[in-house]
């Protein structure tokens, strides 16, 4: 079961036990709040204080460096949906996002299934799959640029097997340099997705399918009948980590392609890097940003919700 | 009950086959990086004359020395501060029932929901005006105001679990609130913590944007910046650029071979508090 919200539950239903002068099996004192301070001290200066000067910044020309700037209103919001670069940026990230959720969930949970009964070699292969997940992903990034390379390893491979016909310059062909991207991340995180997908696995009880079989349901049936459905919650913390995560994805398509060729592979991620700090418009990467933001709000309310509503049915 | 079928053993090889797409780009890797330079084979086939020459190369034109030490000393002192201060707050968090308590848990989780990129530029300037651009302490109080949100949010859950007959036992035995979370209340959140430890660690030390942005233009640098600067030089010799990467992922790789079993699960259940 999700526990995303009931763990996120506060505590509201529990008797409240402090002040009054009542003691024993009760609340901490309220005092004990200062034990949050500290926490709260470090999240203020990082998160939540640049954050709203951010809010703030993004209605600016603000160029990062000067003392001054001018207040400009939506100008910078009204670039972004006017400029090419920018809407490119934006289809892009959804793009990306998109194709890596369907993708990435896919082979995680073909790995899933693969792996949750029977075999031999299950534990050894679990964690050859999700080895990728730990490892920097600027190493994998530089990997994958050298195996895609015209004489690098995948082209050569592809010889070697026969399909020399399907050799690319992967990274210098706009299309192709976003196919790659999405396959990196997938082959980079799926095992991340696998891991989730067979602990979902591993709370169906057996005799659920047995039942189904005993029925006469193939495996086929049972499976899209029985355990899919079951696996509901595993999907949809799977769908709202890998979505996030496509939104936010910076490190990949920087060290990858740079965003290139000709800004095929452009992202608001690095566009508003680019923006702030190679061409000093802090004020327009900050509106960026804040784009970001809200697209991965509105999709992270509407998965919570949507999660929400599972749970109870 | 379940019985090794012919049709399991042929799922048994795709799986196998399928973990050659996983093993072989890491395997070109490391072949790759133990060959001598004039040497032009496919980087498929196994390396005939293997050579360190590339890893000492890289060792000490990467810098890597310094680069690990300076990763090794954030993610370190970032993961102490994160586990230190999110176990601290979630105490009253998890155990105070009042308005106040609950308002500050929900604004504290909203910030999993903020992209850091937003706070990731007006902080640059702040860390400059301040004088902690290009120091690691900047790195630090970062990692420890972004984490914070995950991590109390695990530790909450978590706390929630445990029955308060504990902690009233101490109290009746004269024990102070300080003294009777660290002897009582931090001990029995020895499995999330475990948890925190790992997931913040992996995010830290693999982390590029925060130190390419706050320690650009420094000698300082972490691995994951230090390897962008060194490509951007080596690009072509890629033996000598594999080699620090190999180099920069071993630490990473030795821990989760050591700890896979709870690294896996702390990621499958991180979710679930």
């Amino acid at each position: 079961m999700s526990s995303v919200g009931t763990a996120a539950r506060p505590a509201t239903e529990a008797p409240r036990t402090d002040g009054g002068g009542r003691r024993g099996p009760a609340a901490p004192s309220r005092k004990l709040l200062w034990f949050a301070l500290p926490a709260l001290a470090f999240y203020g200066f990082a998160v939540v204080v640049p954050t709203l000067r951010g809010g703030a910044l993004a209605f600016t020309d603000w160029d990062g460096l000067s003392p001054d700037y001018n207040v400009v209103g939506f100008d910078n919001f009204a670039r972004i949906f006017s400029s090419d670069s920018s809407l490119e940026a934006l289809t892009m990230t959804l793009i990306f996002a998109f194709a890596i959720t369907v993708l990435q969930n896919a082979v995680g949970l073909l790995l899933a299934v693969g792996l949750h009964t029977g075999l031999k070699t299950r534990n050894v292969l679990r964690v050859v799959f999700f080895a990728p997940v730990v490892i920097t992903p600027v190493v994998v990034a530089y990997l994958w640029k050298f195996m895609l390379t015209p004489d690098g390893a995948v082209n050569g491979l592809l010889a070697a097997v026969g399909l020399g016909a399907l050799r690319q310059s992967w990274l210098g062909d706009p299309t192709w340099a976003a196919v790659s991207v999405v396959m990196i991340v997938v082959w980079q995180h799926a095992g991340y997705s696998m891991v989730i997908y067979l602990a979902g696995l591993q709370s169906i009880s057996p005799e659920v399918i047995e039942a189904a079989a005993v029925d006469g349901a193939g495996a086929w049936r049972r499976f899209w009948s029985v355990t899919w459905p079951l696996l509901a919650t595993a999907t949809t913390i799977n769908v709202m980590l890998t979505l996030i995560g496509g939104f936010k994805m910076f490190t990949e398509v920087y060290v990858l392609t740079g965003g290139g060729p000709g800004g095929a592979t452009e992202t608001l991620s690095t566009l508003l890097y680019k923006s702030a700090f190679q061409f000093d418009q802090f004020g327009y990467g900050i509106a960026l940003a804040l784009v970001l933001a809200v697209i991965v709000a509105v999709f992270s309310v509407a998965q919570y919700r949507l999660s929400n509503r599972q749970a109870v049915s | 009950m379940f019985r090794y079928t012919k049709g399991v053993f042929a799922r048994e090889v795709v799986m196998l086959l399928a973990a050659l797409v996983f093993v072989l780009p890491v395997y070109i890797l490391v072949n790759l990086s133990l060959r001598p330079a004039n040497d032009a084979s496919s980087p498929l086939r196994p390396v005939t004359a293997p050579t360190f020459s590339n890893y000492v190369a890289a060792w000490e034109q990467a810098g890597l020395a310094g680069a690990l030490l300076n990763s090794a000393i954030v993610t370190g002192v970032s993961v102490v501060l994160i586990v230190v201060i999110s176990s601290m707050a979630a105490y009253p968090l998890a155990r105070i029932t009042s308005k106040l308590s609950s308002t500050v848990f929900w604004l504290v989780l909203a910030g999993m929901l903020i992209p850091f990129q937003v706070a990731l530029i007006p902080l640059y300037q702040t860390m400059r005006d301040v004088g902690l651009l290009g120091s690691l302490w900047a790195l630090v109080i970062l990692y420890a105001g972004m984490q914070v949100p995950f991590s109390i949010f695990l530790y909450t859950g978590f706390l929630r679990t445990i029955p308060r007959e504990y902690e009233e036992a101490a109290s009746i035995d004269g024990a102070g609130a300080l003294r009777t979370f660290r002897s009582v209340i931090f001990p029995l959140l020895r499995p999330v913590t475990g948890t925190v430890v790992i997931l913040n660690a992996i995010t830290v030390w693999n982390d590029f944007l925060v130190p390419l942005l706050y320690l650009s233009g420094t000698a300082r640098q972490t691995v994951t910046v230090a390897l962008y600067a060194f490509v951007g030089q080596y690009v072509s010799n890629w033996p000598i650029v594999f080699a620090g990467l190999v180099i920069s992922i071993l630490p990473v790789l030795v821990v989760y071979f050591l700890l896979q079993r709870r690294i896996i699960s702390g990621f499958a259940g991180g979710l679930k508090g």
